[in-house]
């Protein structure tokens, strides 16, 4: 089984968001691998275990993002392609990458690519899904549960806290949603075996991609914090009270109940 | 600049949900004096074309086919692109739910057109449409513009304001055949979780427990109080890694992100990533036994003291404001 990992770099949840000149401030920033990503890396192991095959982890991104992908190796991927944009494209959106990414894998004969729902940091949720389309395969978004049987495959996917049973076959695009598994944790020898795994650098070049194909389609013009939230009212007095006076609060300062 | 745009009328269970209704909202604010029409996918949902126009849609295309009664990737965007292929509009919304989530990527895909996603509001400046959108999980926010081709967005529910419904607009609604075919994957059962009817995100009310109602017994109280509020309740990480409640309520920065008018966090720390889950909701009340909790930093409103000595005086006043309504 020819099975293919989309991992995005993204920055640590312990992050506190600051900007300079407008930007997203990354200078000492810790990142990690997307948390939705590590669910697609183990499952992509897990299938690859029980079924044979090769994993690949796919990342867009620059040249700082080998430390993610070498973490996913060592948790038991098998190869990593790191596709540098740096050089090549100033700006992009969900289609840039998506695109991309379709580019890379058109000729690769993917069995099953795994991606995260969403990524923690730009939040669109487009990847997963354009790379299918843009692939013409079917896709099924939010998995917590993949079933190979052959080439027939039975997901159960999370639907707003329903569970949705779907069959379809590969080849196939899934997004990882919460619950699908227990990522691992990368074993000392995993981390030795990591550094002597394949590992690919590409450039658009390299893809046959022309800048103007990928051009962003959206492009973002202000950056800004929310507004801080002022620390409120803590109530005092006996417990009841505390109880109505709140509930007087909300029903005739706050205006919500 | 007046434009054409589509809406999608989204139904889940029998009824219109609220987000489709903020959508031509949405779609109003986009059109800029042009015409919405709004579109309805699914077997028998040709009555909601009218209930659409209420809320302020021009008028509504529907398709309807037996292969429509489940939502699937495949059959929607079937129906979804020919209805933009006669229609030929300048921009559509849809809402930013599982559903939006799915299809619009999919859509905006086969189109070749960006798509913005989750946005929270919109507004025309400097002859842009400008829609402003939550990114690092409402750790901060972007504004976008669409450069080249269809304006195309998905909308958080409870955010953008809905008209109020007109019973007295009138339109026409229209159906549109389409031969819905090689669906590639098939929906075989649909395992309800979610029984307690408020969507989570699109809830106006969230109680959510953390570690700190201790138990999945613990949830009971905040249920009732969920209940008695019209609301849904939600969680933290730390009450979903401890087996007290399922990870779909889980709300966060890898949970869902919720913005109702009023969120009530109950035994809940308040660490970072709780907090880009809820932190812009209009009124934030925390319940918490231990004064330092972070979680008092964002509450407009605070009782330090034991959720289950507090939950249920709270279920108690709130029913007697009911009875007094
Ligand atoms: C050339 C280029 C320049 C960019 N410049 C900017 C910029 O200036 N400002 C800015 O804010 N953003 C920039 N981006 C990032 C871009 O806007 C999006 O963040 C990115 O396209 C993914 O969208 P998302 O974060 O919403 O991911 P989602 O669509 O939410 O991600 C879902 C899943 O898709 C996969 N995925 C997402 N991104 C990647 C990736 N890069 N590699 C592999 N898999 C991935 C992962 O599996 C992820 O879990 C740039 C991207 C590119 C390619
Ligand atoms: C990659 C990553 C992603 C994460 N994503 C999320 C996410 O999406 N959402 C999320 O919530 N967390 C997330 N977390 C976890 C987060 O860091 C915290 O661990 C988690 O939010 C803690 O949950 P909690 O507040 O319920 O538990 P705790 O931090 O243990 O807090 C429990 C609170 O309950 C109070 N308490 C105890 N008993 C009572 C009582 N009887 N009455 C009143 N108060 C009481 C205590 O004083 C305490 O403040 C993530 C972590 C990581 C590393």
């Amino acid at each position: 089984m020819n099975i293919y990992v989309l991992l995005k770099r993204t920055f640590d949840t312990e992050e506190k968001i600051t900007l300079v000149n407008g930007k997203i401030n990354e200078d000492g920033v810790e990142f990690i691998i997307n948390p939705y990503d590590e669910y697609a890396v183990e499952e992509a192991i897990q299938v690859r275990d029980a079924q044979g095959g090769e994993v690949t982890v796919v990342t867009v991104a620059n040249e700082f993002a080998e430390k993610q992908l070498r973490t996913a190796l060592a948790m038991g991927a098998d190869k990593a392609v790191l596709i540098n944009i740096e050089e090549d494209v100033a700006y992009g959106d969900p289609f840039t990458t998506a695109k991309i990414i379709s580019e890379y894998l058109k000729d690769k004969d993917a069995d099953l690519i795994i991606a995260g729902n969403v990524a923690i940091d730009g939040g669109s949720g487009q990847v997963g899904p354009r790379v299918a389309e843009l692939l013409n395969i079917p896709y099924i978004t939010t998995i917590t549960q993949l079933k190979i049987d052959g080439i027939n495959v039975s997901v159960t996917r999370d639907v707003e806290g329903d569970a949705e049973i779907i069959e379809t076959s590969l080849p196939l695009l899934v997004t990882a949603q919460q619950g699908l598994n227990e990522p691992r944790y990368p074993s000392l020898p995993g981390i030795m075996k990591a550094r002597k795994k394949p590992f690919e650098e590409l450039e658009l070049d390299d893809l046959d991609i022309e800048e103007a194909d990928v051009a962003a389609k959206t492009k973002t013009i202000e950056i800004f914090l929310p507004s801080k939230k002022e620390a409120g009212k803590v109530l005092s007095g006996d417990m009841s009270e505390q109880v109505k006076e709140l509930v007087q609060l909300l029903r005739a300062e706050a205006k919500v109940i | 600049m007046a434009r054409k745009v589509l809406v999608l009328g989204e139904v889940r269970d029998g009824f219109l949900r609220n987000v489709s209704f903020e959508a031509i909202g949405a779609a109003i604010l986009a059109a800029d004096g042009g015409e919405v029409v709004g579109v309805i996918v699914g077997e028998s949902i040709q009555s909601f074309g009218d209930e659409l126009i209420q809320y302020g849609a021009d008028r509504v295309v529907t398709v309807e086919d037996a292969k429509l009664g489940q939502y699937t990737s495949d059959g929607y965007a079937q129906a979804i692109l020919a209805v933009i292929d006669a229609e030929k509009p300048e921009g559509i919304i849809f809402g930013h739910t599982a559903l939006g989530k799915d299809l619009a990527p999919r859509i905006a895909g086969k189109l070749n057109s960006g798509l913005i996603s989750d946005v929270t509001s919109i507004e025309e400046a400097g002859g842009n449409l400008v829609f402003t959108r939550p990114i690092y999980s409402g750790k901060a926010f972007e504004k976008k513009i669409v450069t080249d081709g269809v304006i195309f967005a998905t909308i958080r529910p409870n955010n953008i304001e809905p008209l109020r419904k007109d019973e007295s607009r009138t339109g026409a609604v229209s159906s549109l055949r389409v031969e819905i075919k090689d669906l590639r994957a098939i929906i075989k059962d649909v395992i309800r979780k979610a029984t307690d009817g408020v969507d989570l995100s699109e809830a106006k009310v969230v109680i959510a427990g953390g570690r700190g109602v201790k138990s999945e017994e613990g949830f009971k109280p905040l249920k009732e109080l969920a209940q008695v509020l019209g609301g849904a309740v939600g969680a933290s990480r730390g009450a979903c890694d401890a087996n007290y409640c399922e990870y779909s309520l889980q709300i966060g920065q890898t949970g869902k992100v919720v913005t109702p008018d009023l969120y009530i966090a109950c035994g809940i720390s308040g660490a970072i990533q709780h907090l880009a889950g809820m932190s812009n909701s209009k009124v934030i009340v925390a319940i918490n036994k231990d004064p330092e909790a972070n979680i008092f930093k964002i509450a407009d409103y605070g009782i330090v003291g034991d959720l289950f000595e507090v939950v249920p005086l709270l279920i108690e006043e709130c029913k007697k404001l009911k009875i007094n309504a």
